[in-house]
């Protein structure tokens, strides 16, 4: 066992639907190693997406503690939490969230530019992430002059950008035809390889299976953890 | 975010819906411009009204008899009633004041005037030579009123143009005998015409040697006497001075009014300043409109970025960063409607100016910088709400919405 980048104990999390308490998620203990390849699955309405949402500081549990790199960020305050997303976390979505009125290469830039790097460092990081994701010739392409596979590869290299811990992806391949799917979970996987630890949030069982550990997840709570060997 | 990164998102945001920024930056420069045209307006009343009263002449000190308590120019200054006559002899006497360069005694009235079998009535006015230096008038034809002793005074009478054509129509006037009140004068000079104005209007005066229109107007006061100091410095001096004589030969009693141009001028500077910042203050209401219309059409454009601001929250983002975005963004709207309107106010005051060019309708400093200041602080006054709603919404729910 490597050492523990994320620690979950006791995390509920209850939302309120008029009368009715939903619990998305409920008594959940999780330990994830730095490094591992995860993939979270379960049936729609199972907590998957709200396990994420924690897990990226984008949500906050009723009850519980959530520890990232031995650190209790569930107390930070707001900015505190901003500035663990912004070195730390890089998320990948499911419909892409790239900015429409920003070019490629803005979009993937975006993380520095509101974390007030400065332009030389972020154009010198950008050429390279470009060149890495085969994006070099598309740079000044806006998001609806890019094919599918091309802007989930801008929002990949986007989330990298900071070089963060860990990718959060949330149905990563959801929008993407099959040949182009296997492309992006080719570049995550790759990522993976290189140290960064990769969740991903998906309902197709083929997808989990790649990953070295499944979660599987019903009614917000953890039914089956397996680990490849 | 720094500040150069943050104008470009701001600005990249504000052209990304080109219809919506139109017509905020439009509405933000319909105030600005309102702001701009209506203190010119204003302005160009108050220097209009100065310039008049310049033309009047310079460093006038003008005696009245009667006195005011409050002083200042007011109506009831001319029909005060007087214990002691203003005479001739008081003007006279004034010569001796060392600040006092000129003095013309002004006696006015009414009478009829005819000319072969035409007959009129007419204001006339009895003065002296130096009346024509004084108010700065001039003359179309002939001389005007020779100098010589103020109590005497040949019969011989200086028209307005008004009054020449009327009476004379193409005939030559100079050289004819006219009759006016129950004596004939000699028409000796015409006045040009001037139009109308503030003060006397000469077009239609017929002026005479002072001594004679007392004579007709069987009266011994003067109705002014008007005084040119030696020097704008010795105004001051000019009146007190004239205070002190007129109240010597008045035994002691201050029984006259002076005041000086500089008091007039003072006063009606100051009452069409007012009535322009009152009309400024009009126009900033809009621009109180346009900063209420940057808030709602900010407040939509929130809602329509939802998912972008739970995406930039996501990437790591603070609040303060999304507020200072948004703030941004309004700021950079307010102030392209407000260069924007300032430059159609200038427009739209030039091309008055254009249209009436005795109207010197140019913008006071103090205006333009005053609509453009207000423009941009309720610009950004009316944009920390909506700034302040986008950096509370929850990345969740946004980043959830299309």
């Amino acid at each position: 066992m490597g050492t523990a980048l994320i620690e979950l104990s006791g995390i509920e999390r209850i939302f309120y639907l008029g009368d009715s308490e939903v619990h998305a998620l409920r008594h959940l203990e999780l330990r994830i190693d730095a490094g591992d390849y995860v993939a979270v699955m379960g049936p729609s309405g199972s907590g998957k997406s709200t396990l994420l949402n924690l897990l990226g500081l984008l949500d906050h549990p009723n009850a519980g503690s959530y520890r990232l790199e031995g650190r209790d960020v569930t107390t930070l305050s707001p900015v505190e939490q901003a500035h663990v997303r912004s070195e730390r976390i890089g998320f990948v979505f499911q419909s892409f969230h790239l900015v429409p009125r920003l070019t490629a290469a803005e979009n993937i830039a975006l993380p520095m530019t509101l974390a007030g790097i400065d332009p030389a460092r972020r154009a010198k990081r950008v050429d390279q992430a470009l060149k890495d994701y085969g994006l070099a010739n598309r740079a000044s392409h806006r998001p609806d002059q890019l094919s599918g596979g091309q802007r989930q590869r801008v929002a990949i290299a986007r989330a990298t950008i900071m070089q963060p811990a860990m990718i959060l992806a949330d149905e990563p391949t959801g929008n993407l035809d099959r040949a182009t799917g296997e492309e992006v979970m080719r570049l995550l996987e790759e990522l993976n390889a290189r140290g960064v630890t990769l969740i991903v949030v998906t309902h197709d069982t083929a997808l989990g299976a790649r990953a070295r550990r499944q979660l599987l997840m019903e009614d917000g709570e953890l039914r089956h953890d397996t680990s490849n060997a | 975010m720094r500040a150069p990164d943050l104008i470009r998102f701001a600005r990249d945001a504000a052209t990304g819906n080109p219809l919506r920024t139109l017509l905020l930056v439009l509405a933000m420069a319909i105030g600005v411009a309102a702001v701009v045209v209506l203190t010119a307006l204003g302005d160009g009343a108050r220097r209009y009204v100065i310039n008049e009263f310049s033309s009047l002449g310079t460093n006038l000190v003008i005696v009245l008899p009667g006195r005011s308590q409050t002083g200042g120019f007011n109506p009831g200054n001319a029909i005060t009633s007087t214990p002691r006559d203003l005479t001739i002899d008081d003007a006279q006497a004034l010569l001796r004041a060392s600040a006092v360069h000129r003095v013309v005694p002004l006696a006015v009235g009414t009478s009829e005037i005819s000319y072969g079998g035409k007959l009129r009535e007419v204001m006339v006015a009895g003065t002296n030579t130096h009346f024509l230096e004084v108010r700065r008038l001039s003359l179309a034809q002939g001389r005007f009123l020779p100098d010589g002793d103020w109590r005497r005074g040949a019969s011989e009478t200086v028209i307005g143009a008004k009054i020449r054509d009327e009476l004379f129509g193409v005939e030559p006037a100079l050289g004819q005998l006219i009759r006016v009140g129950d004596r004939r004068f000699r028409v000796v000079g015409v006045m040009a015409s001037t139009g109308q104005g503030l003060g006397l209007n000469t077009d239609e005066l017929v002026i005479i040697p002072v001594s004679l229109a007392q004579a007709m107007f069987n009266s011994n006061t003067l109705f002014r006497i008007m005084i040119e100091a030696s020097s704008r410095e010795a105004i001051e001096a000019a009146k007190t001075q004239v205070t002190e004589i007129i109240k010597l030969r008045h035994e002691g009693e201050e029984d006259v009014t002076v005041i000086t141009q500089d008091a007039v001028l003072a006063t009606f500077d100051k009452l069409l300043g007012t009535l322009t910042l009152a009309v400024a203050g009009i126009a900033a209401i809009s621009l109180a409109v346009a900063g209420i219309l940057v808030m709602n059409v900010m407040l939509v454009s929130v809602t329509q970025r939802t998912s972008e601001i739970g995406l930039l929250k996501a990437l790591g983002a603070t609040g303060a960063t999304i507020r200072a975005a948004f703030l941004t963004e309004a700021a950079m709207l307010s102030l392209a409607g407000a260069v924007l309107g300032y430059l159609l106010g200038q427009g739209a005051a030039a091309l008055i100016r254009q249209l009436y060019p005795t109207f010197p309708a140019y913008p006071p400093d103090w205006a333009v910088v005053a609509g453009l200041g207000t423009a941009l602080v309720t610009g950004i006054l009316f944009g920390v709400l909506p700034a302040r709603q986008a950096a509370r919404l929850d990345p969740v729910q946004s980043l959830a919405k299309r």
